[in-house]
């Protein structure tokens, strides 16, 4: 079913004759079928996000020892082996990609950002931990953001909000969510259209805000004759950011979303935050159910979460230790062959990936969940933390992608670089894209064994 | 222009400048003649928003803070803030920010002492009375006034919106709105013109010098007596300047200003983002009341000692501090006053002088387990001594300290471990001596004579001085020559919101020789810098990097 009626363009003429009087009768033909009319006949839409942990693993452990399908679960992939409720394993929905490399061309590894920025920009950096190229998810928001309330959510479990996953060009960071309290008051705090809530009567003030907005565009405008090229760069930032919000506001005109699965998500309590790995863990894990209930409802498409940062200040209660300290600091048990105390934190980096998958899973959506139409890129800043080895960082991926991926594949990359993959993740989110990276980075080919 | 060329021409200058120098207690300034550096957009900090809107719309407004982290550059927020850019969730954060301050601020029971003018009617526009507010609060937000055209369109703003809302007021407050999500407001605009003495030259205007002036003093947007003086002109005249720096430093407010800085300086915002955490079985006793005590505490003595004409060098060994009882409880001190702050002298036998023995120093340069020499030590060199200390290496064998692990006890143990590894000993003796001689305060602060069972050794060594324990650190660090100079770099650095150019430099290298000469007094120091070229000219905006240039 078509809608007969663009509300937006209604109200404006409403708003433009001064007098605004929109009363029920006038409003009641503007009312969706409770969200079913559309999702009938538009493709679901398909998401993409990123989850990251910090410090690694033990690569001998975490990769598995075979390739393609039907591998054995290694070690530290354990956490995969879970049961979702709507039938199969995490494993099933995931594919890991082991022996992918960062290769610098001679500049410095700097320690922990190194790899990281390489793998997320394509480009080796420069100066320690600064970004000049936007993140992966930055370029595919860029591209698939526009459409939905929120151009991206960008989440993290470290409790701390100075460290950014998410940058923007020139490196800017896209500040993270870190109360999983206020990522719902943001998606579904007043604002939100709730399709169960009754007839949808739109704010006034929202086109009040509109109005707003071009004044300060207008503003924005002047300054921009008289700032030099580098400030030219952040005030064309601001603009992007201006009308962002404007494409907020149009949809929360449109009113609630037309989608079946969508539904206010349920508020929970039982929130701390911190880098004690049981804080993190629960951060993540209601932050994943926040998110599964905004996709749902389409409010984005595109998703960060920080899990630990790329010097992970994970730790135990009672404990002197941080994870990344004891990547460096504790010996190798030489009966075990690895770190315990180190090790522990990659296992739970893993359980937490798998919660946060179980948790898209969850919510039905098609023939399927919602996991079948999102593709998820995990990842570390480096594989064996302790020398910060960029040699085989660790990736997956979860998620079919609408059909696009095939899950449960083992990749080997035979030294392939880590940009195949950020090649692949934007190809198959439909960007138009043949090559991403520079120099040695410079990836060309997708990784077709993960493409169905 | 080459090197040599520059250097000679700074000279020269310097030289000319000398000559008709005034000896009249400070109205000439014998600062040698440089170009300014650049000038580029600077983000306001979330202190300096909730500043601003205090300051401007009303002291009960609660201003939302979570909105874009500040960024740190160089050390500095100040700098970060050059490069600080608005996000798309930022921006939706700074607009719900907006309106959230602009109903606050027209609320009923406080829109009279900001609206000057009675609307017509309560419920329908006034566009006399709303142009004449927002021209009024407009100028204190843009920190300078507003264009006709800039004014018109907020009154259009005003018009349409009381004519839906049916509220003059709530007509004002989507104005309102318009005013603090724009980025007039949002960012510092630093303009550039030509110096009519000398129009090869760029100096800055008057209204760009008098929030320079403003946000390093006072860390917020310059009042009305300042924009005063900036828009008839008369900022640029010398004297008007040096009248109008006194009167800000010598307003209690500049407490504000030096709160501010070194706050920046030591990144306390972490105590603000409450990222001082500390493991709770281990450190029982610590909790977030005494993390900020511990902040205000350093702030506190820093304010008392500076504002009295101290030397700067002497907040390194000074045993005069102010305690509440919960700081009292850790420094194991009595403390009489039973609710707020006293004055307090650590005995000379104590352990404890200077800002370095304070727990909040030794608490946020520290693991949430346990103290970090290394840390410690680093905050040393790189923010007190300006000396930057590399990277480490990516790939460091730690193979020496893995078999012996049960062997070390004590932080020296482990860390000599490291320093016995060629590649690891060069940083870390540059850090490692330093932070080794504060091994007696723990993670928390607390005073401690072991560790693990192991008595600790606290000696150690800075560029030569060998002390042994906090004290003697401390007064190493007082008398080290690149103390005072250091200081002035990160000052101008926090004035400009960049590092400082090569051409700076001469001048800088002056300002901390009358530092020195003065005593090491930081409001002349202050002085001195703002009525310099560093601070008063520009070589115009920054332009953009090359960036993704191939090797």
């Amino acid at each position: 079913m078509k809608r007969r009626f663009d509300r937006r363009t209604m109200l404006r003429g409403t708003l433009a004759g001064g007098a605004v009087s929109m009363g029920l009768p006038l409003l009641d033909c503007f009312l969706n079928d409770n969200g079913t009319a559309l999702a009938q006949g538009a493709p679901l839409p398909l998401r993409f996000g990123a989850w990251m942990w910090g410090c690694g693993m033990n690569p001998d452990r975490w990769a598995p020892t075979t390739t393609g399908e039907g591998w054995a679960l290694p070690p530290e992939l354990i956490a995969l082996d879970r049961d979702l409720s709507a039938g199969g394993k995490v494993r099933d929905y995931v594919s890991v990609l082991s022996g992918f490399d960062v290769t610098l061309d001679g500049r410095p590894n700097f320690p922990h950002s190194g790899g990281l920025v390489t793998t997320l920009t394509g480009r080796v950096p420069e100066q320690d931990g600064v970004f000049v190229e936007p993140t992966l998810d930055s370029v595919i928001a860029s591209e698939i953001g526009g459409a939905t309330r929120f151009r991206s959510i960008e989440m993290s479990a470290t409790g701390n909000p100075n460290q950014a996953y998410s940058r923007e060009a020139q490196g800017l960071p896209n500040a993270p969510e870190l109360s999983p309290a206020a990522l719902y008051d943001r998606v579904f705090g007043p604002e939100f259209a709730d399709p169960s809530a009754g007839p949808f009567i739109p704010d006034p003030r929202l086109m009040l805000r509109q109005s707003v907005l071009s004044v300060v565009k207008e503003d924005g405008d002047r300054l921009m004759q008289e700032v030099g090229t580098h400030d030219k760069q952040r005030l064309d930032q601001y603009f992007t950011s201006v009308r962002q919000l404007e494409r907020q506001i149009e949809v929360l005109l449109d009113g609630p979303p037309d989608l079946e699965a969508c539904m206010r998500a349920p508020q929970r309590s039982g929130e701390s935050l911190g880098t004690e790995v049981g804080q993190s863990k629960r951060t993540n894990e209601l932050m994943a159910e926040l998110l599964s209930f905004a996709l749902a409802c389409d409010q984005t498409r595109v998703f960060s979460m920080m899990f630990s940062a790329p010097i992970s200040g994970l730790r135990q209660a009672g404990s002197s230790s941080q994870h990344h300290q004891l990547t460096h600091d504790e010996a190798i048990d030489p009966a075990l062959g690895y770190q315990p105390e180190a090790t522990a934190f990659v296992l739970d980096s893993m359980e937490a990936w798998a919660d946060f998958v179980e948790k898209l899973a969850e919510i039905p959506e098609g023939d399927g969940t919602l996991l079948d139409n999102c593709l998820v890129f995990a990842h570390s800043d480096v594989s064996f933390a302790k020398v910060h080895g960029i040699i085989g960082i660790p990736m997956m991926v979860a998620g079919r992608a609408g059909g696009r991926v095939k899950p449960g594949v083992h990749v080997n990359g035979n030294a392939a670089p880590t940009t195949r993959v950020g090649l692949t993740l934007q190809q198959v989110m439909g960007l138009n894209v043949e090559s991403w990276g520079a120099l040695s980075m410079k990836a060309t080919l997708p990784v077709s064994e993960i493409l169905v | 222009m080459s090197w040599f060329s520059r250097d000679l021409m700074a000279a020269v200058l310097a030289v000319a400048i000398v000559g008709c120098s005034s000896e009249d207690g400070g109205s000439g300034s014998d600062a040698p003649a440089v170009d300014g550096g650049p000038v580029a957009l600077r983000r306001l900090t979330t202190e300096q928003f909730a500043r601003s809107i205090h300051d401007v719309l009303g002291k009960h407004i609660t201003v939302p803070t979570r909105i874009d982290p500040d960024e740190r550059r160089s050390g500095l927020l100040a700098v970060g803030s050059s490069f600080a850019g608005v996000t798309p969730s930022g921006f939706e954060k700074y607009e719900a920010a907006a309106a959230a301050v602009a109903e606050q601020a027209l609320d009923a029971d406080h829109r009279a002492e900001l609206v000057s003018c009675e609307p017509a009617s309560a419920s329908s526009s006034d566009d006399v009375c709303a142009g004449q507010f927002i021209e009024q609060v407009g100028r204190r937000l843009f920190r300078r006034s507003l264009s006709q055209a800039e004014i018109d369109r907020r009154v259009e703003v005003a018009r349409n919106a009381t004519a839906v809302l049916g509220d003059f007021y709530e007509g004002l407050e989507l104005a309102l709105s318009s005013l603090l999500v724009s980025p007039d407001f949002l960012f510092r605009v630093e303009r550039a013109e030509p110096d009519p003495s000398d129009p090869n030259r760029l100096r800055l205007t008057a209204a760009s010098i008098a929030s320079r002036l403003s946000f390093l003093l006072w860390n917020t947007s310059p009042d009305d007596a300042l924009l005063d003086a900036a828009e008839s002109g008369n900022l640029l005249d010398h004297d008007v300047l040096a009248a109008q720096v006194d009167r800000l430093v010598s307003s209690p407010r500049a407490e504000i200003g030096l709160r501010s800085l070194f706050s920046d300086f030591y990144d306390f915002r972490q105590f603000d983002d409450g990222l001082v955490r500390k493991d709770a079985a281990l450190f029982p006793a610590y909790t977030q009341t005494i993390a900020e005590n511990a902040k205000e505490q350093t702030l506190r003595t820093i304010v008392a000692h500076l504002t009295n004409g101290g030397d700067y060098r002497d907040l390194f060994t000074t045993r005069n501090t102010f305690l509440t009882r919960n700081l009292g409880l850790v420094y194991r001190v009595p403390v009489v006053e039973a609710n707020g702050w006293e004055a307090h002298t650590f005995d000379q036998d104590s352990p404890r002088a200077g800002l370095l023995s304070h727990v909040s120093m030794m608490a946020l340069y520290s693991h949430p387990g346990r103290s970090s020499p290394t840390l410690r030590g680093k905050f040393v060199r790189e923010v007190l001594l300006c000396q930057n200390v590399p990277t480490p290496p990516a790939n460091i064998d730690f193979s020496i300290v893995e078999d012996t692990m049960g062997e070390l006890r004590t932080a020296r143990d482990r860390l000599e471990a490291h320093v016995t590894s060629d590649s690891c000993a060069g940083c870390h003796n540059l850090m490692d001596p330093i932070g080794l001689a504060f091994e007696n305060f723990d993670a928390v602060g607390a005073f401690r004579e072991q560790e693990n069972g192991v008595t600790i050794d606290a000696s150690g060594e800075l560029d030569g001085v060998a002390y042994d324990g906090p004290i003697g650190v401390g007064e190493a660090l007082r008398d080290h020559p690149e103390v005072g100079p250091c200081l002035v770099r990160t000052l101008f650095r926090y004035s400009v919101g960049r590092d400082a150019t090569l051409e700076e430099w001469p001048l800088l290298d002056f300002l901390g020789e009358r530092f020195a000469e003065s005593g090491f007094r930081v409001a002349d120091l202050v002085r001195e810098m703002v009525l310099s070229d560093g601070f008063l000219t520009t070589s115009g905006p920054r332009e953009a990097e090359m960036v993704g240039a191939e090797p």
